[in-house]
């Protein structure tokens, strides 16, 4: 897929919280967003930063057709993402995008499918749901946070397919950590995750344990976001060391050299 | 339009804007993004006799106008740059350079042996100056008794323009110039990162697996600039300077404070296309200031 650096404009920041943002980006010369498929993601430019140099890499969280916006949900991670979430409407931002490679498809169309996101790593779980289900798909969400305002895009979710919750606080869905709901204890065939390592590990290993298909969307800190510059890999079992930016981020949890 | 070739012994460079390498990959990574046939040069990623896995990760933390990087040399070793880099980039038109490192001198001729008969590679550039490496690398770099070892066993295995990639993480760069002059190198690129070391205070280790790691980015390019003047006073061969370039008027500066050439490095993260608008700024400078050859600035600081 060829890769652009496309200037944008944010055509509406939608503040969720203090800690997260909705930036919906329309291109400044009126050409319609770039294709791009789930699991993909942009790198963004952070203007006027006095703190930070790189770009940020951020998940693709929707493109809006019909408005021609591309979504970026963000959350403030430090200075970098901070700057951004406070951006103002209007303001212009560069962007290199499509980055990276896409989650792939369960088999049949009956295929039992869960779609894990924790905190903002809802966000390509979104996109993806969007697509499975106008691929015909049944789209299952396990969606988890700190407390209720922290889940992001519920309506959004609720509106593809059945959803389920976790909070740490008790304060919607069930009470605890996302990898103890009791519906991951359901029939899957294919699970897809993305959130804090900690959650995807755990995610992988019931995966691995019950034999089941799994997916993983990696954010591995990293600088050029196009396989030049070797920071962000990730040890597999089939090739070494790769780059998650060009050759993930999303991985099949066979592939990963995890101690799960 | 003034003209805004140079050359580097017998490497004719259409421009003085090379990409830096490990920055860059092999050219290819950024085709989408630019026309690599404008550049002045692309200096692939350091390649090794062997295959190497490079360092853990956490391989990269970003600093103050800059980054540390701990990658250490990872790549699928020369045999394999020969079979299947090369034949996708030797028609390139422009030239295609190979950072050359190892841990042992030997290695650093095996491979040199290998490139000197591939008719597209008109140049290496000699690594003794990469920071993540346990063996060889910077060790070489260092002392001038190691650079001078490494330079003249490699000089014996290339025949072609061999640049000589500095470190400065040293006391005196002009005396390891001087040193690889002595052994016959064709120019000296300054500089390699700066050692450098970030910690997390929240968990009190060390951001890089390494430890520590190679700083760049503009926090260095005063610095840069400074050890290419003095290297441009110190020795007769070229000098290509680089750290922390992000604009044309920064290649600039590299250029009057002596540099022939220039690298371009970790701006390349930031904006792909950089280089791009460093050739051009370098062609608008010259018709601005009524400059008929950029050769006329080289080393043009007025003191």
């Amino acid at each position: 897929m060829k890769k652009y650096i496309c200037d944008f404009f944010i055509k509406e920041n939608r503040r969720i919280n203090e800690n997260y943002s909705l930036l919906k980006l329309s291109p400044v010369d009126g050409s319609d967003v770039v294709r791009a498929v789930a699991g993909q993601f942009v790198q963004v430019e952070v203007p006027d930063s006095k703190s930070t140099f790189l770009r940020r890499p951020i998940s693709i969280n929707y493109i809006d057709r019909a408005d021609n916006t591309l979504w970026l949900l963000i959350r403030n991670a430090g200075n970098g993402t901070k700057a951004l979430i406070e951006m103002e409407n209007y303001r212009k931002l560069n962007l290199v995008l499509p980055l990276g490679n896409g989650f792939s498809r369960p088999g049949g169309k009956d295929a039992k499918v869960l779609l894990v996101g924790g905190g903002v790593g809802v966000a390509p779980m979104y996109y993806l749901g969007t697509e499975l289900a106008e691929e015909g798909y049944g789209v299952n969400f396990l969606l988890g946070a700190r407390r209720d305002s922290d889940l992001l895009e519920l309506d959004l979710f609720n509106n593809i397919g059945t959803v389920y919750c976790s909070t740490e606080d008790g304060s919607a869905g069930e009470k605890g950590l996302i990898t103890y709901n009791s519906a991951l204890n359901l029939s899957w065939d294919f699970i897809y995750c993305c959130g804090p390592m900690p959650m995807m590990k755990a995610i992988a290993r019931y995966a691995a344990k019950n034999g089941i298909e799994c997916e993983v969307s990696l954010e591995n800190r990293m600088a050029c976001g196009v396989g030049a510059c070797l920071c962000c890999v990730e040890d597999t079992s089939d090739k070494g060391n790769v780059c998650v930016c060009t050759e993930g981020p999303v991985f099949n949890i066979k592939r990963l050299k995890w101690e799960i | 339009m003034g003209n805004l070739k140079v050359n580097i012994k017998d490497l004719y460079l259409k421009n003085p804007v090379m990409t830096a390498s490990g920055t860059f990959g092999y050219g290819v990574e950024f085709a989408d993004f630019i026309d690599l046939n404008r550049l002045g040069g692309i200096i692939v990623k350091g390649t090794t006799i062997n295959h190497r896995e490079g360092n853990p990760y956490p391989r990269m933390v970003e600093t103050p106008s800059g980054m540390l990087n701990a990658v250490g040399l990872q790549n699928k070793g020369v045999n394999y740059f020969i079979e299947h880099i090369y034949p996708r980039i030797k028609d390139l038109d422009t030239e295609v350079i190979v950072n050359v490192s190892g841990a042992k001198v030997e290695d650093y001729v095996a491979v040199c042996e290998k490139l000197d008969v591939l008719d597209k590679i008109h140049a290496i550039e000699l690594n003794i100056s990469c920071p993540n490496v346990k063996q060889g690398g910077m060790a070489f770099g260092t002392t001038c008794a190691g650079a001078s070892q490494v330079v003249r066993a490699a000089r014996a295995a290339f025949g072609k323009t061999m640049i000589v990639k500095l470190s400065p993480n040293v006391t005196d760069i002009t005396e390891i110039a001087r040193a690889v002059e002595a052994e016959g190198a064709d120019s000296v690129s300054l500089v390699n990162t700066f050692l450098g070391m970030a910690i997390d205070t929240e968990t009190r280790r060390p951001y890089l697996s390494t430890v520590t790691g190679g700083l760049s980015g503009p926090c260095i390019r005063p610095i840069a600039v400074r050890m290419v003047y003095q290297v441009a006073h110190s020795v007769k061969i070229p000098v290509i300077g680089l750290g922390g370039i992000m604009n044309g008027k920064d290649a600039l500066e590299f250029i009057l404070a002596g540099a022939t050439a220039v690298q371009v490095g970790t701006a390349n993260f930031i904006d792909p296309a950089i280089t791009m608008k460093i050739i051009d700024y370098l062609e608008e400078y010259l018709q601005r200031h009524n400059i008929s050859s950029i050769g006329e600035i080289i080393g043009g600081v007025t003191i």
